[in-house]
Order: structure tokens, then sequence, then C-alpha cells
């Protein structure tokens, strides 16, 4: 068993949304057997994850092909941890799925495709083939577009077919760049394209390749000017799936960039340039954007987006203090992203609405849960010792000593008006009173729930927000590993001598 | 489309295309077929059926509803997939294949029971489809 752990993520969502199938009506023991799945695929990350920390990186070469013909599955420290941010994320949402999902929905076989998407998830971090990634890349676009549209509501499906044209589109970008590399390399395997790019003698191509793969996994990734699908169509699918694809989809994208960028076009002065402008407008367009949002869904859409910049810019800065705080940052994102997701489905079924200008009172009604709902809010902001604050330390710290002034100042801007923004939402949402709402007859409000369902929708929020405080409060623990990543991902000789064996 | 001649002839033809997709299935390794054309065949095979002695008839034929096939399909391809894991040490997808030779089918290994698993999605997937279409037609 021990010598294919690195797979075992992939094996168990593989088994468990086979299994689902079996199932497919019985959606009351779907439910169960998800929760129950996702708990052993966070009991085998945790262990992946101890197992890499301890042996280094650790490869599997499947088919017994070794290593630049065949496709291997690297775990290195990068996509280890992310394994396990996925697995604390999908058990999170699993359970508020079986809750906050209607019955109507989850009959079209919700959680089969639910572990699919995380199946390619965690395949897509484990990959070492830049062919593999793609393949990856469509498993998840696929599962997502099923979760996008269950249910079949129409502005749903307006959102899936703008969120499904543009990665689609994405995709394609991606596959001309794979074929552009093919064929200046003449290898898939992302270790051996390192070694190989550099002997490569027009550079004018490497370069557009370059350009070719910065549009495809933009575009993912929903970086400026290529994020209008994400506020067009996160927020039509349940608050469930809103979080697992606010939490993980756009950063699969960021994770893509930045194996690729470390790779294989590391410290390229063009690419550098053109990140860090393409960062400086993400963030200013995702502010700009998340300030004058009224529905607290699209705020949290537009703060993806303005987020996503801040790591693209550590990205672009590219020397070891940077990559620390974007590895960091990514840590901080996924699990805060997935978690204010989850806030606003607790939130619509408080109070029916999600709209600002509607909501109110929340404080006064549910001081307790409120001030659960704070802890997140504030880690975004980034109020010392929270986890938000940490990674910003690196970011700030690195784009000055770098003297890029610019992105400093990008940086103080997307952090200023995440305050801004967060401190509207919190007067808006907890502190003003609650305006008239007509209540509908039908719905089914929190305090009509019983115990048990109360639990189910709260567990999640609450288990996600212990992690958060645990990155803040135990943040030595997570620079020291964001600082082993950063330090494998400058120093890429540790992924190359390990998946080619040298 | 209730002509004698569809009719009497379908009811011939449904074993024959089965064989036939049974053939292709296990020629596929190493000559042109496998397990999604054989699917397909085996698909055709039922819609033909269905064309000529109507959806009840076929569905009577099937005894279980064909998107059952699907996980099952999958079931097989997993297990062949990681069979390498749990009967020996190498690593996942190994092409673990058997000494001897069986007579007709010939060797056997890991990789046909993946184009086994292959075959019954296809027809589970299509089936499905093409049953869902016509009940709503």
């Amino acid at each position: 068993m021990t010598n294919d752990i690195i797979i075992l993520p992939l094996v168990v969502h593989l088994f468990f949304s086979i299994l689902l199938m079996f199932f497919w009506n019985k959606v009351n023991f779907q439910k169960i057997v998800s929760v129950v799945g996702n708990a052993v695929a966070l009991g085998v990350a945790i262990w992946v994850f101890i197992f890499v920390y301890n042996n280094g990186t650790y490869i599997v070469e499947s088919g017994n092909w070794s290593a630049p013909f065949g496709i291997v599955f690297v775990g290195d420290m990068l996509a280890v941890t992310l394994v396990l941010l996925t697995a604390i994320a999908g058990f999170a949402v699993s359970i508020f799925s079986t809750i906050s999902v209607i019955k109507a929905r989850l009959r079209f076989g919700y959680f089969s495709v639910f572990h699919f998407l995380l199946l390619g998830l965690n395949g897509a971090f484990l990959t070492g083939d830049i062919f593999n990634l793609y393949v990856w890349f469509e498993i998840i676009i696929i599962s997502s577009f099923v979760l996008i549209s269950i249910g079949g509501e129409k502005n749903q499906l307006e959102g899936a077919v703008k969120y499904f044209a543009l990665n689609f589109f994405a995709s394609m970008i991606f596959l001309t760049a794979l074929g552009v590399l093919y064929g200046l390399v003449g290898t898939l395997n992302m270790a051996d394209i390192s070694l190989k790019i550099a002997e490569v003698e027009n550079r004018t191509l490497v370069e557009i390749s370059a350009v070719l793969f910065l549009v495809g996994f933009g575009i993912k990734s929903a970086i400026f000017p290529l994020y209008f699908w994400l506020p067009a169509s996160y927020h039509t699918p349940p608050s469930a799936v809103s979080a697992i694809f606010a939490g993980l989809l756009t950063k699969v994208g960021v994770y893509a960039l930045i194996r690729v960028f470390a790779l294989i076009y590391g410290g390229d002065s063009f690419l550098t340039i053109l990140l860090l402008t393409l960062a400086i407008l993400t963030i200013f367009s995702g502010g700009v954007g998340a300030i004058i949002q009224n529905n607290i869904k699209k705020v949290f859409m537009y703060f993806i987006i303005c987020h996503i910049g801040f790591m693209i810019g550590g990205l672009a800065l590219y020397t070891e203090i940077a990559m620390a705080g974007v590895i960091f940052y990514l840590i901080h994102d996924i699990i805060i992203k997935t978690n204010l997701f989850l806030m606003s489905g607790l939130i619509y079924r408080i109070k029916t609405t999600t709209n600002m200008k509607k909501l109110g009172g929340l404080y006064a009604n549910y001081p307790k849960l409120s001030l659960l709902m704070a802890i997140p809010l504030f880690s975004l902001i980034g109020i010392p010792p929270l986890s938000g604050y940490w990674p910003k330390i690196s970011l700030f710290l690195a784009s000055f000593n770098a003297e890029e002034y610019w992105l400093f100042g990008a940086l103080v801007f997307g952090s200023l008006i995440t305050l801004i923004v967060i401190a509207k939402l919190w007067s808006e949402v907890f502190w003003k009173d609650q305006p008239q709402l007509d209540f509908p007859k039908k719905f089914i409000y929190f305090n009509q729930l019983r115990f048990g369902q109360k639990f189910t929708f709260i567990f999640p929020v609450a288990f996600l927000t212990f992690v958060t405080l645990y990155i803040g409060f135990g943040a030595e623990h997570i620079q020291q590993l964001s600082q082993r990543i950063a330090t494998e991902l400058m120093n890429n000789e540790l992924y190359i001598n390990a998946v080619l064996k040298q | 489309m209730r002509t004698i001649i569809l009719k009497s002839a379908s009811s011939y033809l449904l074993p024959v295309l089965l064989l036939f997709s049974v053939f292709i299935l296990l020629r596929g390794h190493y000559l042109p077929g496998g397990g999604f054309v054989g699917g397909l065949v085996a698909a055709i095979a039922f819609v033909l059926d269905a064309f000529s002695n109507g959806l009840d008839k076929t569905k009577s034929v099937l005894k279980f509803h064909p998107g059952f096939l699907m996980p099952l399909g999958l079931l097989i391809a997993f297990f062949s997939g990681i069979s390498p894991i749990i009967f020996t040490d190498m690593p996942l997808m190994t092409g673990l294949w058997a000494e001897n030779p069986i007579p007709v089918i010939g060797y056997i290994g890991s990789a046909l029971f993946f184009d086994l698993g292959v075959y019954l999605v296809v027809i589970g997937a299509s089936l499905t489809i093409i049953f869902t279409i016509s009940e709503s037609a």
C-alpha cells in the first residue's frame, strides 16, 4: 500500500463516486456514504501529507513506465498540502450539502459528481505530466458543469452557459499551448520539459507558449481581464456548490500557474512584467467590483478575484519570500473562501435572502452565530493575529524589497478595500435593524429546524473557522511549511531529480 | 417502423449483433476494435430491437435499467486499474497478464477488464440516453 500512497486520494474519491452511482435513487443513504467517503478522504490526505512531510517528494509511476515516458504522479509538499486542503474543504462542504441542498437536486447524482470533482482536483494537484493536467482539468470542468446546472433553474442555466463557454475556451487555449510546447521540446513530463526548455533556441516561441498558458490558466483562475464569467455564474448554484467552486476551482488555476511558471518558465523577464500588470489590475478591478455590490454572494465573488491578484502578484515577484507568501495566502484563501460561501448559505437559510439591503439584525437575533461568522470575515481582512495577516506580511515585504511600488500600492489598496467592504457588510447585515421582509410561507426557516439539522448547518462553518483559527494562531507551522514549499519551488532540481531519478 | 421484414430480421439480429459486439471487444487489444466500439454495437442491437418491437418489449428483454450498467462498468474498470496494487507490488495501472492463453479468447490481462468496463459503460450510457429520448418523444 505505501508504494502507491500518493495516488490513494484519487482511488478513494473514484471508489466513492462509483459506489454512490449504485444508489442513484436512495438519496438519504447517499448522504451518509458521501460524508463517510469525505471523512476517509480526509484521513488519507492527512496520512499522505505526513508521509511526504517526513520522507520528501515521492512519486508513483503509473503503469510501471519510467519517468519521462509514462505518466507520473508527484507528491511534493505543494501538491500534498493542496490535497489536504481539498479534503478539508470537501469534508465541510459534503456535510453542508446534506442539509442545504434540496432533494430534487440531490436526486440527479449530486454526490457522485461532487466526488468526481474532488477526484479531478486531487488529480490536477498530483500529476507530474502536463497533458495529464489537461485531462484532470477536463474532469473538473465536466463535473463542475453538472454541479452548476443541476436543478435547471433559468438563471442557473444562464450562468452555466457562460461558465462552460469560457472555461471550455480556456481549455482549448491550454491545449494549444501544450501543442506548441510539445513541438518545441518533444516531451510532456513537466520535469523533463523543465530540463529541455533551456536548450530551445527559438525563444519567441517559448514565450508564445508561456503567454498561451497564462491566458488558459488566467481564464480559469479569473484574473483580469478574463474574470467576467465568475461573477456571472458563481452565485447561481446552491451555496454548497458555490463554496467548493469558490474555494478550489479558481485556486486550481493558480496552482497550475505556480507549477508551470516555477518549473518551466521561471524568472522570464517579459512574463514578470505581464504578471505584475495583470496582478495589479486584478486586485483593482476585484476590489472596485466588491464595493458596489449589494448581494453578499456577489461581494464574496469579487473578493475571490481581488485576492487572486495577491497571489499572482507574489508569483510575479518570484523571490523566496514572495513565494512563501503566495503559498500561505493560497492555504488561507482556500479555507476562507469556502467558509464565506457556506456562511452566505447559512444567512440565506436564516433570512431568505442574501441581499444586503434586505438583511439586518443578525447580531440581535443570533449573537453567538454572528461571533462565529465574525472570525472568518476578520481573517479575510487580515486583522492580526488571524490567518489573513501573516501571508500579507510576506507579500508586502517581498514587493517592497523588490521595489515594485505599484504592486505594493495595489496590495495596500486591496487590503483596505477588503476592510471597507467587510465593515459595510458587517454593519448592514449584522448591526442594522431588520428592514421589513416579505417572508415567503413555504420556506423552511433556520429556527424551525430540529437541533440535529441546525448542528449540520453550523458544524461545517465552525469546522472551517477552527481551521482558519489554527492557520492564524499556528502561523509558525504554516509559515515553515510555506517556506519549505517556496524553497522547493525555487530550487526545482529537487523536483526534477525526484521525478527523473538522477 | 412495424414492418414484417424488420420484425422477423431483428429477432435474429439481436443475438448476432451482441455476439459480434463481444467479438469486437475481444479483438480490440491489438487490432481495431475494443470496448467503446463493441459497446456501441451492442447498444445498436437493442436500439434495433426497440425500433421493430417497441420500447417496452426491449425493456422486458433487458430485465434491468440500462443505467445500472454504468456504475458496474466503472467498478470493473476501477478494479482493473488498482489490481496491480492489490495482487502485486507494482504501481497503479500496470498491465497484469496471465501466463497461458485461453482457447478462443487468447491471453487475458487487466487491460481486457478495463475494456469490459468501457463496454458496459458505453452500453449503459447510450441506452439510457436513447430510452429517455424515445420515452419523452
